[in-house]
């Protein structure tokens, strides 16, 4: 199928969806590959390049649109954009189903099928192609090098022979995919990097990137961050309360706040109050990710950059992807050419609308005339939950004693039982076989029994050299053999001669590999 | 003729044999419990050679020491990942010698019976003991003479017995063999009628037992025999490479009874004596190895994994590839690294470097311990012998039981060449073949990499999640290159 990316008609947005090593990709998948002229090159990817890659380079949006079946692209479509859909044609970009109804009953009056990339659920099979996490991988990195640009320090320590250079503090609000790449940049630029969370459980992701968790003196039952897909949800009051009187005293010690706390589908919650930028040191940076929904800060305004009274400055740009266009267009179109490999499971150019698929259902808003949004929940679940730890109940000493003597009990009636069983089976032999058989036939179970007393305490790493030493007694049928070679018929003594041969075989075999076997066993 | 001497020795040699097992309780004292073993055997031998297997001793003299530079040789000569293979085919040879044996007693009673029909009838009960002896028959035909008609008829109930676990030892030991070496193809095979033509053959041989009973004919011990051989043969074709650890030590179990069986024949108390510790110590080690398995004996025995129910559960997610650099990285960062050997290791002969790797990693003063599941390799004991072989010290080699509580503290698992013992499904998955089967909890770790030949699934066939979890790597290639290559970066 042809599919086909237009420029970004967003003010401002520098990404494209499709780059020449992504089209090169799709090719392989047997789609043919569309531009519109220039649309690449905010990300630093020419029509030259495109052209090399094969991709067919088309002169207007219109053109494009009338042209292609797939169209591919990475901000919301206006109404223009929308208009031009098709009952044929499939739209696959960033969608904001919840707040964007308007748009979704046009997509569904046109017929057209609609992929919302941020409605790729969170499940493993489908991290390739969730295009929110990569995005927000670029915002944290972002994030911190905006920050360094507005700060007067280094991040780093280090005293030198012009004087000691204390090392920046960064707070780090939210440990998601952003927050976490914040804190791997900030750790990497030298910074003494803090992070939060109201999931716990993220603390070992925290540590593990370098960062310091802040932990709460609060009691709370944990919230399992499985029941929702991973993503945080509305905390308790009382627990917000906790959570804002440590901030107010992280606020005057720490260089640069890095808030990152967003709630799917609500206005962002307010984490860094104005208190707490009053109390931080002139020359202080606060970068808000979550301008667009509101802010973490009260202060910011979306999309500007703002020095308050007291010299700190709050950073709202709701653009980070945008400003590093070229990875961003790299990882983005990485994540459509995945969903595209999704789409044409065969390889062969016919995209399969398989609405079975979890993935592929959950990302779809609306097909065949229908709005498909929200989802049902996806069968697989993005995290597995949680299990409650069994507490081990802390028995009383009657309780203890009484447990004991059950077990004694048990144990005592079980082997009463098969003393009982064995005794009388072997009466029963006595009964009938000749004295002669019986004497034999107590040394077969007392040296069964001695068997079963000596072996069970035979250590584990030992029970290869057992194996070959008791392989090398049971050659004791040499005792057999020797006592018959004596007879008088050839045969006999030529079969006994043959077992004597071979236990020899097995006796100096068996032996000596056990030896040779132990003598390797050495302590450190 | 009474040999007291001999018995006196009979019964030390006992002790010393309940000793040499004993011993093996720990690593030292095993040391000295194998010289108990030796010593016993050669007092039984010598004891043996004086007194009732006098005749034709230098040709027993011969033959042992012909037989004893042989096993010499192979003892010395055998590498130490070749260990199932060489047990198995000695238990074979047990197997062979107690059929032979069986066989003599046979004749010998015939023999006995044509030459008592010819004595003369007037003698009384010495005289004929003394005339008996006159007859140069040896010590085990004077033996005969001595029985009554119902001790004659219990001998050949034992002697039957004795050849017919002889030779399903035999044939088992010689499949086993050949599956363990890689001379025929492990895979689980039955021919058509699968266990119904045991079945079959078990109840043709109870029946010829019915019949040698009535007649005490060459014919019925042969056809018995055959059908054993043939029971030997189908019963460890139908018995997958995976289950070989409890294959190898119910053979052992039976080259022991076989033994015991032949002691009551013979009336020889030593025989019987080693014939039951032998025999109840493999019953012990495939009962500790079916156990670890969460199998039943018998379903271990019958072949193949059955019993499931309901489709196992899907496998999300897919194989993350790392490179040796990535791998060397997670250990130099590491504290403490887990590292869990099974049958691939010793397939690709790798345990030197892998204690090279460990000699490494603790000069640098991390953490490094061995994680064994009592079914890993095809031998009970098998890693431990190995990793023995390769100088790595035995109190960092711990069992199952004692480090799986330790995962989640350990930042770095490496798996290499094992599959169905590190498998979640196992606790995660009630319709997996090996639900409920204990497993090493590796996956609770920070980290695992499994070093694997390739993304085909392990010896069983069953899907292994713990290949697509997110803190698993997948570090391809032969076991023995990979830690190579791994020995060279950190």
């Amino acid at each position: 199928m042809k599919l086909g990316t237009p420029k970004e008609t967003f003010p401002g947005e520098n990404r494209v969806a499709l780059t020449p090593d992504s089209a090169k990709q799709l090719q392989k998948l047997g789609h043919e590959c569309y531009i519109e002229a220039g649309a690449g090159a905010a990300a630093g990817f020419a029509d030259a390049m495109y052209e090399a890659a094969g991709v067919s380079v088309v002169q207007t949006a219109a053109e494009l649109w009338k042209e292609v079946d797939i169209i591919a692209k990475v901000r919301q479509p206006n109404e223009t954009e929308l208009k031009r859909l098709t009952a044929e044609k499939t739209l696959i970009s960033f969608f904001n189903p919840a707040g964007n109804k308007d748009g979704l009953e046009l997509a569904k009056s046109k017929g057209a099928t609609v992929i919302a990339m941020e409605m790729v659920p969170r499940i493993s099979r489908a991290q390739k192609m969730d295009a929110l996490s990569s995005m927000a991988n670029i915002a944290g990195y972002r994030a911190v090098i905006e920050a360094g640009n507005n700060f007067g320090r280094f991040f780093t320590g280090q005293v030198t022979a012009a004087g000691k250079v204390p090392p920046a503090k960064v707070l780090i609000v939210g440990a998601g995919v952003a927050g976490l790449a914040a804190i791997g940049t900030s750790t990497s630029l030298g910074a003494i990097t803090y992070a939060f969370d109201v999931r716990p459980e993220v603390a070992e992701q925290v540590e593990s990137m370098g960062a310091e968790f802040v932990y709460l003196d609060f009691e709370e039952a944990q919230q399992d961050g499985a029941a929702t897909g991973g993503y945080a949800s509305v905390s308790s009051p009382e627990f917000r309360e906790a959570q804002l009187a440590k901030f107010h005293e992280l606020a005057s010690q720490v260089d640069i706040v890095i808030t990152t706390a967003l709630i799917p589908n609500r206005e962002a919650p307010e984490l860094w109050t104005e208190d707490m930028v009053k109390v931080m040191k002139p020359g202080s940076v606060i970068v808000d990710l979550a301008a667009e929904k509101g802010g973490n800060c009260k202060l910011t305004v979306a999309d500007e950059k703002i020095v308050t009274d007291n010299g700190v400055t709050i950073i709202g740009y709701t653009d980070f992807p945008s400003r590093m266009a070229t990875q961003s267009s790299i990882l983005y179109a990485t994540n459509i050419r995945h969903m595209m490999a999704d789409l044409t499971p065969e390889k062969d150019g016919v995209v399969n609308h398989n609405m079975e698929d979890d993935v592929i259902r959950g990302a779809t808003v609306t097909h065949k005339g229908e709005i498909t949004w929200p989802p049902p929940p996806p069968k697989v679940a993005a995290i597995a939950a949680q299990k409650p730890k069994e507490k081990v109940k802390e028995l009383s000493p009657e309780e203890k004693r009484a447990k004991e003597i059950a077990t004694f009990k048990a144990e005592t009636k079980r082997q009463v039982t098969l003393l009982g069983v064995g005794g009388g089976l072997l009466l029963a032999v006595g009964l009938v076989a000749p004295a002669s058989f019986m004497q034999h036939f107590i040394v077969f179970v007392l040296s069964v029994f001695i068997g079963f007393q000596v072996i069970w305490n035979v250590s584990h790493s030992l029970h290869t050299p057992l194996m070959a030493v008791t392989n090398a007694i049971s050659s004791i049928i040499i005792l057999g053999a020797l006592m018959q070679i004596g007879s008088g018929s050839f045969l006999v003594i030529l079969l006994a001669a043959l077992s004597a041969f071979m236990a020899g075989i097995n006796i100096f075999g068996g032996f000596l590999v056990t030896r040779r076997m132990l003598a390797m066993f050495q302590k450190s | 003729m009474e040999f007291g001497f001999t018995t006196a020795a009979y019964v030390v040699a006992a002790v010393l044999f309940i000793l040499s097992l004993g011993g093996l309780s720990g690593q030292e004292s095993a040391k000295r419990a194998v010289w108990y073993g030796i010593v016993g055997m050669a007092l039984a031998v010598f004891a043996t050679l004086i007194g009732p297997g006098s005749g034709l001793w230098l040709l027993s003299v011969t033959l042992i020491a012909v037989g004893g530079i042989i096993g010499w040789y192979v003892a010395n000569k055998v590498e130490m990942t070749e260990m199932p293979q060489l047990v198995a085919a000695m238990h074979s040879l047990v197997g062979l010698a107690a059929v032979f044996v069986g066989f003599n007693a046979h004749f010998e009673m015939a023999n006995v019976a044509a030459i008592m029909a010819n004595a003369p009838t007037s003698l009384n009960e010495a005289g004929l003991l003394a005339w008996v002896h006159e007859q140069h028959l040896g010590t085990f035909a004077e033996l005969i003479v001595h029985k009554t008609s119902v001790e004659l008829s219990i001998l050949k109930v034992e002697l039957f017995l004795g050849i017919f676990i002889g030779a399903v030892t035999f044939t088992g030991s010689v499949i086993a063999y050949g599956k363990l070496a890689g001379k025929m193809t492990s895979a689980a095979k039955k021919l058509l009628g699968g266990h119904v033509l045991n079945a079959g053959a078990a109840i043709i041989s109870v029946l010829a037992l019915i019949w040698y009973f009535n007649t005490g004919g060459l014919l019925p011990v042969l056809v018995m025999t055959a059908m054993a051989l043939f029971i030997g043969y189908h019963l460890i074709m139908g018995i997958g490479g995976a289950d070989m650890p409890v294959v190898v030590s119910m053979l052992n179990s039976y080259s022991g009874w076989a033994a015991a069986a032949i002691g009551f024949s013979l009336g020889n108390d030593l025989l019987i004596v080693v014939g039951a510790l032998v025999g109840s110590s493999g019953a012990i080690l495939s009962y500790i190895m079916c156990k670890a398995m969460n199998r039943s004996f018998v379903s271990v025995i019958l072949g193949g994994f059955g019993g499931t129910t309901g489709s196992a559960m899907e496998v999300e997610g897919e194989h993350k590839p790392i490179d040796v650099d990535g791998v060397a990285a997670a250990l130099d960062e590491a504290d403490s690294v887990i590292i869990i050997p099974g049958y691939g290791m010793a397939v690709a002969q790798a345990q030197q470097n892998v204690a090279e790797l460990t000699r490494k990693l603790r000069a640098k003063g991390k953490k490094v311990r061995f994680a064994i599941h009592p079914v890993a390799g095809r031998l009970p004991g098998h890693m431990n012998v190995l990793l023995a072989e390769a100088k790595v010290p035995y109190d960092i080699v711990l069992e199952m039981d004692e480090i799986n509580e330790d995962f989640p503290d350990t930042d770095v698992v490496i798996v290499i060449g094992s599959n169905d013992i590190v498998n979640p499904a196992a606790q995660e998955d009630p319709n997996s073949p090996i639900a409920g089967m204990p497993v090493l909890e590796c996956w609770k770790a920070k980290q695992v990499f499994v070093s694997k030949r390739g993304q085909g699934t392990g010896y069983s066939g069953i899907e292994n999640p713990l290949f697509y979890k997110d803190n698993t790597r997948m570090y391809y290639g032969d076991a023995k290159d990979s830690i190579g290559a791994l020995l060279a970066t950190v």
